[in-house]
């Protein structure tokens, strides 16, 4: 009896076919360097799928007539993590007890290498943070970007820029000299006045009746955990409805369907 | 915005977005272009202007200026413009908490379906309205230097009772002017005009006991100053006198 030849075994499923134009495989040390980034990418994409994520948030589409003013946003953002980055260089020498604070920020801005430079990033950074965040709220108010379906990143959005506002002020104490001082007094003197929370508000910002030393170390933690941290989730919580909804188009552009859709172009072939 | 508005404006958005460009190269283009501008200020702000520290702080000092960052000036001048110490709260929380409530509300009063700016005469002016008042409430207290010098003709009182008395009167003047008290107070033509009382008869209204109280345990804003009774009870002192003798 004439046997039948066997079908050929099912070739092997786990090795995934070859990359279309690189049938002989990798050549050269560019090439299996080529390859080697790839198996690592794709090692990473099989465990967490993020590259569908990736390719969702930079592959949509932005509206026809996008222009400068939409980098608003994105600026104030990158304002802050430049305030984050020169922040981290600082708290490696700042010291917030109220005898020695003042003598840390003086260590930071005559000895350490680069050391007033980088304050003074800070510094000035904090200026250019806040005039960002208000610019940007001006154009999505007067693009009416709050509107439907936005309504809920406006909201984000001032609570963002709240607490941009209680970082400026957190952070202003810190130096420890006279002007941030009193400055700060003031502050927490006007905070204590409100209805209602006013006292309580004070109290805690004080950490006591009076501003003491605990003082200082209670709007360090405020300026550099609670808020930030504070911040920077909001911060994704926004752009991920940014990249979701979408950013508007400016309001005077007109959406028109493609010349051949219209229905009044459409003629019949006689 | 109804129904029919939204769909409406989902339909013309879904067009106007297949229209558009993908958001990587072209967006992120001209935000890496702005990030470098950004970046590029922030480093010559750094370099020009420095970060210089002050004197230390100290809780018994008597030169100091209360003055908050600039971006603040706005809340502290929105004090001076109500004067009425009843009405303090309203200035300090009051109007900065309505404010932000309405802003935080703003999507759910303004939920009309047009975008143009010129066609939504309310929301426009009182866009322009807020960003003028905010611009002009900043010049205001960038303007508003707090005066460090108190130049008051010597009262009659004064001179009568010999040298000694006029000397303290002068020194007392100098502790009030360096203490940043003319950043809130108006003395005769000096300082400002709020957000605290005018000082320039404050004599005649309140002796020296209550003067000494006040200035130990002031209402809000004002700092106290019970630590310079405490460390330096002399300039204490010679500060009262000056007030009291103002009349
Ligand atoms: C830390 C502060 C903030 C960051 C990093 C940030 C970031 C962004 C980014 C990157 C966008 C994309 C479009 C664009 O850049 O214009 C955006 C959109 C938006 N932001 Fe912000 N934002 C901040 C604060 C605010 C504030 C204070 C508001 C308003 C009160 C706000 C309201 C909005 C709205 C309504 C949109 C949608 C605009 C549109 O679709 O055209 N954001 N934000």
């Amino acid at each position: 009896m004439p046997k039948l030849k066997l079908p050929a075994p099912p070739s092997n499923p786990l090795t995934s076919p070859k990359r279309p134009g690189k049938e002989y495989g990798p050549s050269g040390p560019l090439g299996h360097a080529e390859e080697a980034g790839v198996t690592a990418v794709d090692w990473i994409d099989e465990r967490t799928s993020l590259s569908g994520g990736l390719r969702w948030g930079m592959f949509r589409k932005v509206p026809k007539g996008t222009n400068w003013f939409y980098t608003l946003g994105s600026s104030t953002m990158f304002a802050f993590l430049s305030q984050a980055v020169t922040g981290v260089f600082l708290a490696m020498y700042y010291d917030p007890s109220a005898t020695r604070a003042y003598a840390s920020i003086q260590y930071i801005n005559n000895e350490v290498f680069l050391g007033e430079f980088v304050h003074g990033m800070h510094r000035w950074g904090s200026s250019v943070m806040v005039i960002l965040i208000f610019l940007h709220m001006g154009r999505t108010f007067f693009f009416g970007a709050y509107k439907y379906p936005r309504e809920l990143n406006w909201v984000i959005g001032v609570a963002l820029l709240v607490m941009t506002m209680t970082m400026s002020f957190s952070g202003y104490l810190l130096p420890f000299d006279q002007r941030s001082y009193w400055a700060t007094i003031v502050g927490v003197n006007i905070n204590g006045t409100g209805p209602l929370v006013g006292p309580y508000l004070s109290e805690f910002l004080r950490a006591g009746p009076y501003f003491g030393a605990t003082t200082l170390s209670r709007f360090y933690a405020i300026h550099m955990l609670m808020v930030p941290g504070a911040i920077a989730a909001l911060m994704g919580f926004h752009l991920y409805l940014v990249a979701k909804l979408g950013t508007t188009a400016p309001p005077w552009v007109k959406a028109e369907a493609p010349e051949k859709l219209r229905e009044d172009k459409v003629t019949v072939d006689q | 915005m109804n129904k029919q508005e939204k769909e409406q404006y989902l339909r013309d958005y879904g067009t106007l977005k297949s229209q558009g460009k993908p958001f990587f190269p072209y967006a992120v283009a001209k935000d890496g272009a702005m990030a470098i501008v950004v970046m590029a200020v922030i480093i010559a702000m750094a370099i020009v202007l420095g970060a210089e520290l002050g004197p230390k702080a100290d809780p018994t000092s008597t030169t100091y200026t209360p003055r908050p960052e600039w971006y603040f000036f706005f809340l502290f001048e929105l004090l001076k413009v109500i004067k009425p110490p009843a009405l303090v709260p309203l200035a300090t929380i009051g109007v900065p908490t309505i404010c932000l409530i309405l802003l935080f509300l703003l999507p759910f009063y303004d939920r009309g379906p047009e975008r143009r700016p010129e066609r939504r005469p309310i929301a426009t002016t009182a866009g322009i309205f807020v960003v003028c008042a905010i611009g002009y409430l900043t010049y205001l207290g960038a303007a508003a230097g707090p005066p460090t010098e108190i130049d008051i003709p010597i009262p009659a009182n004064i001179s009568s009772q010999g040298p000694e008395a006029v000397t303290n009167f002068k020194a007392g003047s100098a502790v009030v002017a360096q203490s940043g008290c003319a950043a809130c107070h108006q003395f005769g033509e000096n300082g400002n005009s709020g957000p605290g009382p005018a000082l320039t008869n404050i004599g005649a209204r309140l002796p020296a006991q209550a003067i000494q109280r006040t200035l130990i345990n002031p209402s809000a804003p004002m700092p106290s100053f019970s630590a310079l009774s405490e460390e330096s009870p002399e300039q204490f002192a010679q500060m009262v006198g000056f007030l009291a003798a103002l009349k």
